[in-house]
C-alpha cells in the first residue's frame, strides 16, 4: 500500500470550522428543500459525526459524503463520492451524496472546467476517505485496546482477527470525531478497488425522473419576486433611454431601472468575461407577467463601436491566414527549405462559425442580498470567482456572500463565466428582497460569451517516398488563437511551423466545451487524411509512423511536446482493433484520433448506406485512455454525449451576425442535432492501465469531426472543409 | 386575471392569472409543480412537454384559457412513486446527463407507448424528434423506450 502525507486540503480536516453538521453555516439549505426519497428518510441515523469536511458518518453506518464540485451533467456528483467511498471502504448502498457549498477553507477548486474535477480531486478526496478510516480504525483500536495497524475494514465493518472484535462504523463514529488526525495515510492498491471502476448509476437519477426541484431555475421561496433583464440588441451597442413608466404600471410589475453591472473602477475576475457593463431589469411577482413587461418595454440603444457582421468577420480571418507572423508559435526546421523539395504538397483551408452554448436550462440565479449578508444560490461552474466579484460589486466582505451551487442543466463552459450571479445580487440589493434572475432562451443565446469563428490554412509537404517532410498551420479566430503549437504532429516533423493570429471583436467570445480543440481537431484530423491519402499510405498507419517517429527519434526537446506519442498510438491500436479497420463491409467510414484536456480519444466513424448527399452515421468505434475510470457507466455516457454534441454542431450549428445583431435567437433558427439525426450506435473501449485519471467530459467531442468528414470524404468523394456540414452539401443539380 | 379551475394530476386546482398565461408557468410559478421545464417557450425542445388528455403537449404554448377541464398530467403526476415503465427505464439505462430535459423526453415517451406499445426504431425518433437533448443522451433514450416497451 501506498503511505501518503495527509497535506493535501489540511483545513478540511480541521472539524467544526465552518462545515457543520451538513454543511449548514449557509443559513439556508437547498438540499433540505428537496424532497429525500422514502428509503433515505427511513433509513436515516439518530446523529452524524464529522471526521472531516467531505464526510460524516452517522451512528447507523450511513455515510454522507460531500461532492464538492458544481455538477453540470459531467456526473462528478456520482463519482467524486466514489472515490471518498472507495477509500473509505464503506459500501455504496449506504451512502447519501450531497452537493457542497462554495467553501474554500475546506475544499480545493470547486470548478467545473477543463475536465479536471476527477484529475486534480484524485488525490484529495482519496485523502479524506482514507484519513477517515484511519479515525474509524484508531477509534476501534482504543476501545478493543488492540493495534489499529490489525484491523481489517470491509465495507463499513471494522474486524480484529484477534482478538474476534468487529464492529460497524456507524458504532465507531462517535469515537473517531475525537480522534486527532493522522498525519499520514495508507491508500489503496489499485487493484484492490472495490467501488472505482463498477458502473454506477446517477445519484440523482430517480430525482430527475420524477421531476423533482433540482435547478437553479426550479428554485422558489416566500416573497420572492422574478427578474429577467433586457441587453442592447446588438453588439457594440450602449444604453440612452427607455420608456420605463409605461411599462411599470403592468400587472404584477414592480419596478423597471436601468442599472450598471460593472461601474467603473470594479475589481473583475476572468469570469467576468463577456459580461454587459448596464443592463435593464424587470421585477415582478410572476416570470410570465416580465416577459410581457419585456415585450411591451422599449429601450433605447446607441452604437458606441463597429457594428461587425459575419462577413465582416470572414473577411478579416480570411486576410489574416495569408499573413506571415512576426514570431511563429513554433518553429523546428525549415519549411519554406522542405516545400521546394517536397515530391508532393497539400493545402487546405477549413472554417467553422460562431457556437451558443444553448444549455438547455438558460442562465438564472437566486439572490437574496440584506445589509448583513448574501445568499445566492444557483448554477454556477466558477463559484469562487464569482463570489470576489459579487463581493467588490456590492461592497460587502467575502465573508458576507455564500454561494452554492444547484444541479446544472447543462454548462459546456457556458456557466464558467458569471455576470448572470452579479445581475442578481445587484437587482436583489436595489429591491431589497430576495429574487430569482431568469433569462430568457432569448436573451441566453443572443447575449454572447460564444465559441469564437475559426480558420486555419495547413500546407504539408512528402517526399517521394511519401514520408511527411514538412507541416505548416496558421490559425486565426475571433479574440483567441487558436493553434496548440506544441500538439501532433510536432515533434514527429522535421520541418514544422506553427503560425495563430487573432482578430479582435466586439462580439463576446469564450470557452465552449474543449476550447479550441473543438475546431483545430477536426481540421487538423481531417488534413492528416488528405495528407495521408497523397502519401498513399493508409490513414491509420500513416499517424503510427509519426508517433513511432515523435517516440523514437523526436524533433526538438520531447518535454516540450504536449502529448506522450505512446498512448496516442494505443488508442489507435485499440480503435484500430475494435472497429476491425480492415474491413469496412464496404462503409464509408473515417477516422480520427486526438488528445486534449489529458486524455486520449480514437474513433472510427460507419456512415449509413444510401443517405444522400448527408448520410446519417450509423456507428461509432471510441477509443479512450483517461487513466482510471472511476465510473465505466458514467464515463461511457460522457464519451457518447461527447461524441454526439460533436456530430450535431459540426453538422448543423452556427450563429451568424447582421450589423452586429446575432440573426439566431431561438431553436427555431438554431438548429441542433436530434433524436433521427443522432448517430445509431456508439461503442466505446477503455485503455486499462492503471495511470492517475484525467478528463472525460470534452475529449471525445473534437476528433469526431473530422472522423465524420473523412467518412464523408469517403461517401462523396468530397471534402468537408466548412462547418456546419449541412451547407457543404453539394447544390441540387436541376 | 381570472380564476381557472384546473385538473392536474388527478387534482382539482384553482388559480388566479392572466388567460393569457401559458401552462408552463401556471405549473411552475403558481403550482410548484417545477419538474415541467422551460427551454425555449416556442414549443421548439420539448422540455415542457406534459399530458393532455393523453396527448403529449408543449406547455410553453398552452395557454391557461385553452385548457378547460382536460385532464394535464405533469411528470410528478406520472407514477406514485417514480415507478411509470418509462421512468424505470431510464434509471436502468442510465439515460440522463445534465438531466434537465429528461422530464420532457419521458412525457413524450410515456405518450408514445400508450398508442404504440411497440413502436419500430423510427417511430420513436420521429415521436422523438421534437424533444432536444443537448448533452446527446439520445442513443440511451432510445434503448430506455425499447426497454420500456418490452416490459
Amino acid at each position: 500500500m501506498t503511505l501518503v502525507k495527509t497535506k493535501i486540503g489540511r483545513r478540511a480536516f480541521i472539524r467544526n470550522t465552518g462545515l457543520a453538521s451538513g454543511g449548514l453555516v449557509i443559513g439556508f439549505n437547498w438540499l433540505a428543500s428537496c424532497k429525500m426519497t422514502p428509503e433515505q428518510v427511513s433509513s436515516l441515523p439518530k446523529e452524524w459525526f464529522e471526521l472531516n469536511g467531505f464526510l460524516k458518518v452517522g451512528d447507523n453506518g450511513m455515510v454522507t459524503i460531500m461532492s464538492p464540485n458544481p455538477e453540470i451533467g459531467q456526473n462528478i456528483k456520482t463519482a467524486m463520492p466514489m472515490i471518498v467511498a472507495e477509500e473509505l471502504d464503506v459500501a455504496w448502498k449506504d451512502v447519501i451524496v450531497e452537493q457542497a457549498p462554495l467553501n474554500t477553507d475546506i475544499f480545493t477548486r470547486q470548478i467545473a472546467g477543463g475536465s479536471q474535477s476527477i484529475r486534480q480531486g484524485w488525490e484529495s478526496l482519496r485523502m479524506a476517505g482514507a484519513t477517515a478510516k484511519q479515525m474509524l480504525k484508531e477509534a476501534a483500536a482504543q476501545s478493543w485496546g488492540v493495534s489499529a495497524d490489525e484491523i481489517t475494514t470491509k465495507e463499513g465493518i471494522l474486524s480484529h482477527e484477534g482478538t474476534g472484535n468487529a464492529a460497524g462504523y456507524g458504532e465507531m463514529a462517535s469515537a473517531a470525531a475525537s480522534i486527532e488526525v493522522p498525519e499520514e495515510v495508507q491508500l489503496k492498491e489499485t487493484s484492490d478497488f472495490s467501488i472505482i471502476g463498477t458502473d454506477t448509476k446517477n445519484v440523482d437519477g430517480k430525482k430527475i425522473v420524477t421531476g423533482q426541484p433540482l435547478y437553479g431555475l426550479d428554485v422558489y421561496k416566500e416573497g420572492m419576486l422574478t427578474a429577467m433583464i433586457v441587453h442592447p440588441p446588438a453588439f457594440g451597442m450602449t444604453y440612452k433611454g427607455m420608456n420605463a413608466d409605461a411599462v411599470k404600471s403592468m400587472p404584477g410589475i414592480k419596478d423597471v431601472f436601468h442599472f450598471e453591472v460593472y461601474p467603473e473602477g470594479i475589481e473583475k475576475q476572468w469570469s467576468d468575461q463577456g459580461g454587459i457593463p448596464e443592463l435593464v431589469a424587470i421585477v415582478g411577482d410572476s416570470t410570465w407577467e416580465c416577459m410581457q413587461a419585456k415585450k411591451a418595454l422599449e429601450v433605447e440603444w446607441e452604437q458606441s463601436s463597429k457594428a461587425e457582421s459575419t462577413s465582416y468577420h470572414d473577411e478579416e480571418l480570411l486576410a489574416l491566414l495569408e499573413k506571415p507572423t512576426e514570431t511563429p508559435a513554433r518553429k523546428d526546421g525549415d519549411v519554406d527549405a522542405a516545400f521546394k523539395n517536397a515530391a508532393k504538397i497539400v493545402e487546405s483551408t477549413y472554417s467553422a462559425p460562431y457556437l451558443a452554448h444553448n444549455t438547455m436550462e438558460p442562465m438564472n440565479f437566486f439572490a437574496h442580498v440584506t445589509p448583513e449578508k448574501a445568499e445566492l444560490l444557483g448554477p454556477i461552474q466558477t463559484p469562487e470567482f464569482a463570489e470576489k466579484t459579487v463581493a467588490a460589486r456590492l461592497g460587502m466582505p467575502v465573508e458576507k456572500i455564500d454561494i452554492m451551487m444547484t444541479r446544472m442543466g447543462g454548462g459546456f463552459g457556458r456557466r464558467l463565466y458569471g455576470p448572470f450571479v452579479i445581475e442578481a445580487a445587484v437587482i436583489s440589493q436595489k429591491m431589497n428582497a430576495p429574487i430569482k434572475l431568469v433569462y430568457s432562451r432569448e436573451d441566453d443565446m443572443t447575449q454572447g460569451t460564444y465559441r469564437p469563428s475559426y480558420k486555419v490554412k495547413y500546407k504539408a509537404g512528402l517526399d517521394a517516398d511519401g514520408n511527411l517532410i514538412a507541416w505548416h498551420v496558421r490559425g486565426a479566430g475571433t479574440n483567441d488563437s487558436l493553434v496548440f503549437e506544441d500538439r501532433f504532429p510536432a515533434g514527429a516533423v522535421d520541418n514544422y511551423l506553427a503560425e495563430k493570429h487573432t482578430l479582435a471583436t466586439n462580439v463576446t467570445t469564450g470557452a465552449w466545451r474543449a476550447p479550441r480543440s473543438n475546431f483545430i481537431a477536426g481540421a487538423e484530423q481531417a488534413f492528416m487524411d488528405e495528407v495521408a491519402e497523397a502519401s498513399g499510405k493508409d490513414p491509420i498507419e500513416f499517424r503510427l509512423e509519426l508517433f513511432d517517429r515523435a517516440m523514437n527519434n523526436p524533433v526538438g526537446d520531447p518535454k516540450k511536446n504536449d502529448y506522450d506519442p505512446e498512448r496516442y498510438a494505443g488508442v489507435l491500436k485499440l480503435v484500430k482493433e475494435k472497429s476491425d479497420w480492415a474491413n469496412s463491409n464496404g462503409k464509408a467510414r473515417g477516422v480520427s484520433a486526438y488528445y486534449c484536456h489529458n486524455s486520449y480519444v480514437a474513433q472510427v466513424l460507419d456512415l449509413e448506406d444510401g443517405g444522400g448527399d448527408m448520410p446519417r452515421v450509423d456507428k461509432v468505434h471510441c477509443a479512450v485512455d483517461c487513466g482510471i475510470v472511476i465510473n465505466p457507466l458514467g464515463a461511457k455516457n460522457q464519451i457518447e454525449g461527447g461524441i454526439i454534441d460533436g456530430v450535431g454542431h459540426s453538422t448543423f450549428s452556427a450563429m451568424s451576425f447582421k450589423d452586429g445583431k446575432p440573426e439566431q435567437s431561438n431553436f427555431d433558427r438554431y438548429r441542433l442535432i436530434r433524436h433521427s439525426e443522432a448517430p445509431k450506435n456508439i461503442e466505446v473501449h477503455f485503455v486499462d492501465n492503471g495511470i492517475d485519471p484525467t478528463g472525460l467530459g470534452e475529449p471525445s467531442l473534437p476528433p469526431i469531426i473530422a472522423a465524420l468528414s473523412n467518412a464523408l470524404y469517403k461517401a462523396t468523394g468530397r471534402r468537408y472543409y466548412n462547418q456546419p456540414f449541412i451547407n457543404e452539401r453539394p447544390p441540387l443539380v436541376g | 386575471m381570472a380564476t381557472f379551475t384546473l385538473n392536474i394530476n388527478g387534482t382539482k386546482q384553482e388559480v388566479d392569472v392572466d388567460p393569457s398565461t401559458p401552462m408552463l408557468w401556471v405549473l411552475r410559478d403558481h403550482l410548484n409543480l417545477v419538474g415541467t421545464k422551460y427551454g425555449c417557450g416556442i414549443a421548439q425542445c420539448g422540455a415542457c412537454t406534459i399530458h393532455m388528455d393523453g396527448t403529449a403537449t408543449r406547455a410553453c404554448m398552452l395557454t391557461v384559457s385553452s385548457v378547460g377541464n382536460s385532464e394535464i398530467t405533469t411528470i410528478e403526476g406520472l407514477s406514485e412513486e417514480g415507478n411509470h415503465p418509462v421512468q424505470k427505464a431510464w434509471l436502468e439505462v442510465d439515460v440522463p446527463q445534465c438531466g434537465y430535459c429528461q422530464a420532457g423526453q419521458i412525457m413524450t415517451a410515456s405518450a408514445l407507448l400508450e398508442k404504440n406499445p411497440n413502436p419500430t426504431d423510427e417511430e420513436i425518433e420521429m415521436a422523438m424528434n421534437g424533444n432536444i437533448c443537448r448533452c446527446g443522451t439520445y442513443t440511451r433514450i432510445k434503448k430506455a423506450v425499447k426497454l420500456a416497451a418490452k416490459s
